[in-house]
């Protein structure tokens, strides 16, 4: 087997004129921003219907001249993937290869894309997405990570066993046909090798699905202990916000990544402490959702008791099952009754983020009520009598959910950043985790080597959180239109 | 305004003490006191044994105790063994009798001893803080007036392409942590794997002689990713001072742009961006953290790192006593900053 190129045959044809072109690109952008930042927006033209433009400047020039560039490169770069898609390592190199594992993404992207542009006038908020550019080249960002994780844990993307180590594979660079390849193995490693002589490509691609899974989870643990404790002390104020609001700075003053390492260390684990803020911690759905359901339904009790009874008693029983687990300090449920048990260092480091993200959380969402407490409808409802707790779920959340509904995308990202932080002190997860952190801290060791084994899982990372980054920003911007 | 300086020092206080106890109390539980027993004395010690050795230098004493001595508010401990040797904390072995002092905590200035680097931790800290300032100061001189002009250019039009591509630029650097940034630098800057080798990918040498090629990587790492946020703000507040009514009419009276950005909007655009560089400079901490792992540059945050997985409980706390403090103080400056700059606040 030959080793593979970057972009294979279709490169001989195509890669200079893709340089070329991304050249010209950046050099055109650079002259816009020269041309913007001296003062050059060209003169102003009033047009028939009354309305003003700009016309015939070298600024306009240049503008369209960015654009077409622009739209012929991304046609270019298209090619290369729908070249691989069909063709394969044998047409596209690397990059085809790479098309061509990822071909179930792409299916659900184009799906995901096709249905949701559809009927994106009865989408709410979802639909406006599809309006803005940023958000939706965020949305797709995040969208390839999410599919690439789910896709990965079935098996479908990977091209070899993500623990197995291979001899004569070590520190390869990206191409390398697999030594020693039998009938029916894949017959390269796609980006190479790490120092212990396993698949970069499949370890990131198993490395997506434990960051898609944590992260946006443990976002939404510390909103609901945000949501919870943050919505009271907005709105009663007084001695309870005091307390909370110093407890929250409290932890915010904290270097988060001493926190961690006092959390995480196997001998503070033994102790038990964070299973004991698992069981505090994780408590805190629990309440939110009985007590949103108590308040909306309080004058309806034959709906209310049966509803609320069915409701906290499953939750109960997944949260149970979630603190409990043998080996471990807490063990209250019998092994038949325990539903699942989650490995130890995914519960410390899941705790740790939670507990680092919540008093962030608290604090916007104390703000929010602050705020919203003020207005009209919160008075009418309190004047036709209903209680705080109805007020405070039923009309204060409600009306504070668009700030909530972008910083919740920011905070996924963000989260994913502390995970990565994690990883790359070797802290919580196990060192053979495929997670991003954990592959970057392995790499970092032979950057100056072999950067490949380092790079991917960093290029990884940076693209999801950029795409949440311009997720957020695109629904911000939509959001704040109506 | 006294007053709201002593309340928020008051408020200070409280929760140094707070956050201090809290690292006092997780270092202190006793699988970490195990564990530091067998390192200090031996590692197949028995059960009992780690018990008295762990009993003799007061570690199995009241938590709060304890705290008090480290404090220097208790009485350091003093055991008395069987054949007549008495130790202490406060003391040498066998020092005379009157010459024994009692407390010996923070309060008197003694911050005890390093473990793991067998040194006074007063002079690691200081000599460690030293290093990292020449970071952090290399980093702000950098990172503030980028993230300032970023945001100025990007705000004076608001949806320009100039806007677009700096906007995008500055999302783009809030979304790579330092240990995403670092990594890309070091291989395509200092890697034979792309042949360019302009820096250096590790700053050792950098503490005794910082040149550019082996302090410049570090510096722009942790400076990119904390001016994204301050560039994004920066816009905000100039983009809104852009559409203010003086800014109107100073372009209807026909003041030329420039001088309308100079002049009058600047000055009233960077109020708010103040505060946020103020509240950056925690998060640097924890860049800071990153990065000298990253090119081993063995500073403060190389410090933490190692108390921490040593579990060095005297400089884990004095870490931790630094950091907070610097958290706190910043957090007051800004405040005070900003009423002092705002002549709305200032005046009423």
């Amino acid at each position: 087997m030959e080793p593979l190129t970057w972009t294979g045959p279709l490169g001989a044809y195509l890669d200079t004129i893709t340089l070329a072109l991304a050249a010209a690109f950046f050099v055109a952008v650079l002259a816009m921003i020269a041309l913007n930042a001296a003062g050059a927006t060209g003169r102003v033209v009033t047009n028939p219907d009354g309305t003003l433009s700009t016309s015939g400047s070298p600024y306009d020039l240049l503008a369209s001249a960015v654009k077409w560039i622009g739209v012929a490169l991304i046609g270019l770069v298209l090619a290369y993937f729908v070249v691989g898609v069909f063709g394969g390592p044998d047409a596209g190199g690397i990059v085809g290869a790479l098309s061509q594992r990822m071909t179930p993404v792409w299916i659900a992207l184009l799906l995901t894309f096709a249905i949701s542009i559809g009927f994106k006038r009865k989408l709410g908020l979802y639909g406006k997405l599809f309006d803005s550019t940023v958000g939706m080249i965020g949305f797709a960002l995040v969208m390839f990570w999410v599919f690439t994780g789910v896709f990965g844990a079935l098996d479908m993307i990977i091209t070899h066993d993500p623990l197995s180590q291979v001899s004569g594979m070590k520190n390869k660079v990206p191409g390398t046909p697999l030594s020693g390849a039998e009938e029916g193995d894949y017959q390269w490693y796609l980006l190479g090798g790490d120092n212990l002589a396993r698949d970069v490509f499949s370890r990131v691609v198993k490395g997506a699905w434990v960051v898609v899974q944590i992260a946006p989870l443990a976002t939404l643990f510390a909103f609901m202990v945000g949501i919870t404790l943050g919505l009271p002390a907005g709105f009663y104020a007084g001695k309870l916000d005091t307390v909370l609001s110093f407890i929250a700075n409290l932890i915010l003053a904290f270097p988060v990544i001493l926190l961690f390492y006092l959390l995480v260390t196997p001998e503070i684990v033994a102790t038990g402490l964070p299973n004991y803020m698992a069981a505090v911690l994780f408590i805190f759905p629990l309440i939110f959702v009985g007590v949103l359901l108590n308040a909306r339904y309080y004058t309806q009790p034959s709906i209310r008791t049966p509803l609320l009874l069915v409701v906290l008693g499953f939750l109960g029983w997944i949260y149970l099952s979630l603190i409990s687990a043998s080996g471990t300090k807490i063990n209250i449920l019998p092994a038949s009754l325990d539903l699942f048990d989650i490995p130890g260092g995914i519960l410390v480091v899941f705790v740790s983020v939670v507990f680092v993200n919540a008093p962030t959380v608290f604090r916007i969402v104390r703000g929010l009520a602050l705020d919203i407490k003020t207005r009209d409808y919160v008075a009418a409802a309190q004047t036709r009598g209903e209680g705080p707790w109805y007020i405070m779920l039923w009309e204060i959340l409600p009306n504070a959910r668009g700030p909530l509904i972008v910083d919740f995308c920011l905070r996924i990202g963000y989260t994913t950043i502390l995970l990565g932080t994690l990883g790359f002190f070797g802290l919580g997860l196990p060192p053979e985790s495929p997670d991003w952190g954990t592959t970057i801290n392995d790499g970092r060791r032979l950057l100056s080597i072999y950067p490949h084994a380092a790079l991917v899982p960093a290029l990884a990372l940076l693209t999801l959180v950029l795409g949440l980054n311009l997720l957020a920003d695109g629904l911000r911007e939509e959001s704040l239109k109506d | 305004m006294g007053l709201f300086i002593l309340r928020r020092l008051g408020l200070m206080l409280l929760t140094a003490l707070c956050l201090t106890f809290i690292v006092f109390f997780l270092t202190n539980l006793y699988p970490n006191l195990e564990k530091l027993a067998k390192t200090q004395g031996n590692f197949r010690m028995s059960e009992e044994a780690v018990e008295s050795w762990l009993g003799d230098r007061g570690y199995t004493d009241n938590m709060f105790v304890k705290y008090g001595r480290w404090l220097g508010v208790a009485p350091g401990w003093v055991t008395e063994k069987e054949d007549g040797t008495v130790t202490g904390q406060c003391f040498a072995e066998n020092a005379l009798e009157d010459s024994r002092d009692r407390y010996c905590g923070v309060l008197q200035g003694d911050w005890g001893r390093s473990l793991v680097f067998k040194d006074d931790v007063a002079s690691l800290i200081s000599t460690r803080l030293a290093a990292t300032g020449k970071l952090m100061g290399f980093v702000l001189l950098v990172m503030v007036p980028m993230a300032l002009i970023v945001g100025v250019l990007a705000g004076m039009r608001e949806g320009s392409g100039l806007d677009r591509s700096l906007s995008t630029f500055s999302i783009t650097t809030t979304a790579t942590p330092e240990y995403v940034s670092g990594v890309i630098f070091v291989a395509i800057f200092a890697s034979s794997a792309f042949g360019l080798k302009w820096f250096k990918g590790s700053a050792t040498q950098a503490i005794e002689n910082a040149t550019f090629e082996n302090f410049f990587l570090p510096v722009i790492t942790i400076a990119l990713y904390g001016m994204g946020y301050i560039a994004r703000m920066t816009r905000a507040s100039m983009t809104e001072v852009m559409t203010a009514q003086y800014i109107r009419t100073a372009r209807l009276k026909g003041v030329s742009f420039p001088n309308i950005v100079l002049k009058h909007a600047l000055r009233n655009a960077l109020i708010a961006p103040f505060t946020v560089i103020m509240l950056q400079i925690p998060w640097l901490l924890n860049g800071v953290v990153i990065v000298e792992t990253l090119f081993n540059y063995k500073g403060f945050g190389w410090l933490l790192v190692q108390a921490a997985s040593n579990n060095d409980i005297q400089l884990l706390l004095a870490v931790s006593v630094v950091s907070v403090v610097v958290v706190l103080i910043t957090q007051l400056i800004s405040d005070i900053g900003y009423v002092y700059l705002n002549p709305r606040i200032r005046i009423s």
